[in-house]
């Protein structure tokens, strides 16, 4: 395939962009992709893309959104941009949102319709009303072992019971971390 | 099991087996995940890519399904070993380049590899031989179960796994399949065919993936959209899609052999002429050849060779494979000429 700009040299950077199922494909050769200013690195396009779908929502979102620090990580929105990239999970939460309209454009969708992991409730809480307490391994009235919650793990593991697992994971951290400060 | 035996072993996805393995080569499932609360890979402190690597490891010695797996410390084997790697699939180009704290974990038969501090923390794939999708979501979705338990993966419920890259944000989950389409090539219809489905939601790459070419008439079909679909709605969409490939394949092989006999049979066997005869030949020549003889299989016009033997020789004529045979390193010309001393050896030439 020869190159979209020059028709000359063989193409060897592809872009393909899908909005809304409208393709827009360009094929470039790898001195016109330098010429039109591109970084020929590993991840050629995606940043590229990335930061021109997210300047679309630019007039939407204001200068005060685009110099919002990620508090874990300290990551700017225009610095996402450039690398198309984000630090940290805490950076989806900071640039929410920078990164819904983004994550529209790029999937046509905004909520996650596929697994949960094994533990965690499948649907966030609607209401503030009680959620069902997760399963406690252990009740009030039985002292609780860490080397027996530990054996329990193992087994509900090796049967693949992992939902039984990860709250008796989740149990054995709380108590490690209970047991921490004390020593 | 070392890195040193999988040289003697066929991988799993190029056994020749399975539903519709014809046409579609491998299916590939891959899951992106990271870990809560550390740094996503390239910004990542040492300290915090160590912690990844140490957990990981920890997490993959207790798994059942990684039983008799073996771990390779990227920074730990040869550039050399790090190309033969990646010839086999089991890591990316991003995998090898930085190679400290990264790791691959590789089962049995190399049909589950993990890499550990690539783009995000967990990149596990299960890849088979022939069409095989759903088989391979089983596998990978019961993996990753088995690993949640010990690593707490990122994730929120409104927006599924967090990745790197927003373009994975959701299920993590890329399904792929090889597909080889020399008919729809010799019959000009493969374009058409790669607009239609990227209209679909689906990317079209080569061999080895993003910005290769369709060398050997093979195509990587993937899944575009992370978001807003299951993985079962996913790996259904790709499916239906892809069952519509194989029959305008198949179609065209078929309109070859009637109204095309002799051009057909004309490449192929000038193909396997070429192979069996050759004393110096590159890689994408070979690549070339080989899919037609893979077609002359195929279609019954060379019966005496198998397609796992056709398949594998796809991967062992790649430059590290034939370096690692040799057990030094070569040029390239000492390469085309061990290439082609190979190929005469698999194919009973001369």
């Amino acid at each position: 395939m020869l190159c979209d700009e020059c028709s000359k040299h063989k193409a060897t950077v592809h872009l393909t962009e899908i909005i809304n199922d409208q393709v827009t494909k360009l094929n470039l050769c790898e001195s016109c992709a330098k010429k039109r200013g591109t970084q020929m690195e590993q991840h050629f396009g995606i940043a590229d893309l990335l930061q021109g779908l997210a300047d679309q929502d630019k007039p939407k979102a204001s200068t005060a959104v685009q110099k919002v620090k990620c508090a874990a990580c300290g990551m700017t929105f225009d610095e996402f941009k450039k690398i198309g990239r984000l630090r940290c999970a805490r950076c989806y939460e900071t640039f929410k949102t920078s990164l819904v309209p983004l994550l529209k454009r790029i999937h046509s969708a905004n909520e996650h319709a596929g697994k949960t992991p094994p533990g965690q409730p499948e649907k966030p809480p609607a209401a503030p009303t009680a959620p069902p307490p997760p399963p406690r391994p252990a009740t009030k009235s039985a002292p609780v072992n860490l080397d027996e919650l530990k054996v329990r793990l193992k087994k509900a593991v090796d049967q693949e019971r992992y939902e039984e697992a990860v709250a008796l994971r989740d149990e054995i951290r709380r108590l490690e971390s209970r047991k921490k400060p004390a020593a | 099991m070392s890195i040193r035996n999988l040289l003697g072993q066929t991988s799993e996805w190029l056994r020749g087996t399975g539903p519709n393995a014809d046409i579609v080569m491998s299916s590939r499932i891959r899951l992106a995940r990271n870990l809560d609360a550390l740094a996503f890979s390239h910004w990542a402190s040492k300290r915090q890519e160590r912690e990844v690597l140490t957990r990981s490891e920890a997490a993959f010695a207790a798994s059942k399904i990684l039983k008799g797996s073996i771990l390779i410390h990227m920074n730990d084997i040869s550039d050399l070993d790090k190309q033969f790697l990646l010839e086999r699939h089991l890591v990316s180009r991003e995998q090898i380049v930085r190679p400290e704290f990264k790791a691959v974990a590789i089962s049995d038969r190399e049909m589950i590899s993990i890499m550990v501090n690539e783009e995000d923390h967990l990149r596990s794939q299960v890849m088979q031989s022939g069409f095989a999708l759903q088989e391979g979501w089983r596998i990978a979705n019961q993996l990753d179960n088995e690993l949640s338990v010990t690593l707490p993966f990122a994730f929120d419920p409104h927006w599924g796994y967090l990745t790197a890259c927003p373009t994975n944000t959701g299920t993590g989950m890329r399904a792929s399949v090889m597909l080889h389409l020399p008919a729809l090539v010799m019959t000009k219809q493969v374009n058409r065919v790669i607009q239609a489905i990227t209209k679909l939601g689906m990317v079209v790459r080569g061999l080895y993936g993003e910005g290769t070419d369709a060398e050997g008439n093979l195509f990587q079909v993937s899944n575009q959209i992370t978001l807003g679909q299951s993985e079962p709605e996913t790996i259904d969409h790709i499916e239906r899609i892809i069952r519509q490939i194989i029959g305008h394949e198949e179609n065209a092989r078929k309109q070859l052999i009637k109204q095309n006999r002799e051009l057909l049979y004309d490449k192929i066997w000038r193909a396997l002429g070429v192979l069996k005869n050759a004393y110096i030949i590159t890689s994408k020549e070979t690549i070339h050849h080989l899919s037609m003889v893979r077609l002359g299989a195929d279609l019954g016009v060379l019966p005496e060779f198998g397609r796992k033997d056709v398949n594998e020789l796809f991967i062992l004529t790649q430059p590290a494979h034939l370096q690692r045979m040799d057990g030094k390193l070569l040029s390239q010309s000492e390469r085309d000429i061990k290439r082609a001393l190979l190929i005469r050896q698999k194919l009973g030439g001369n």
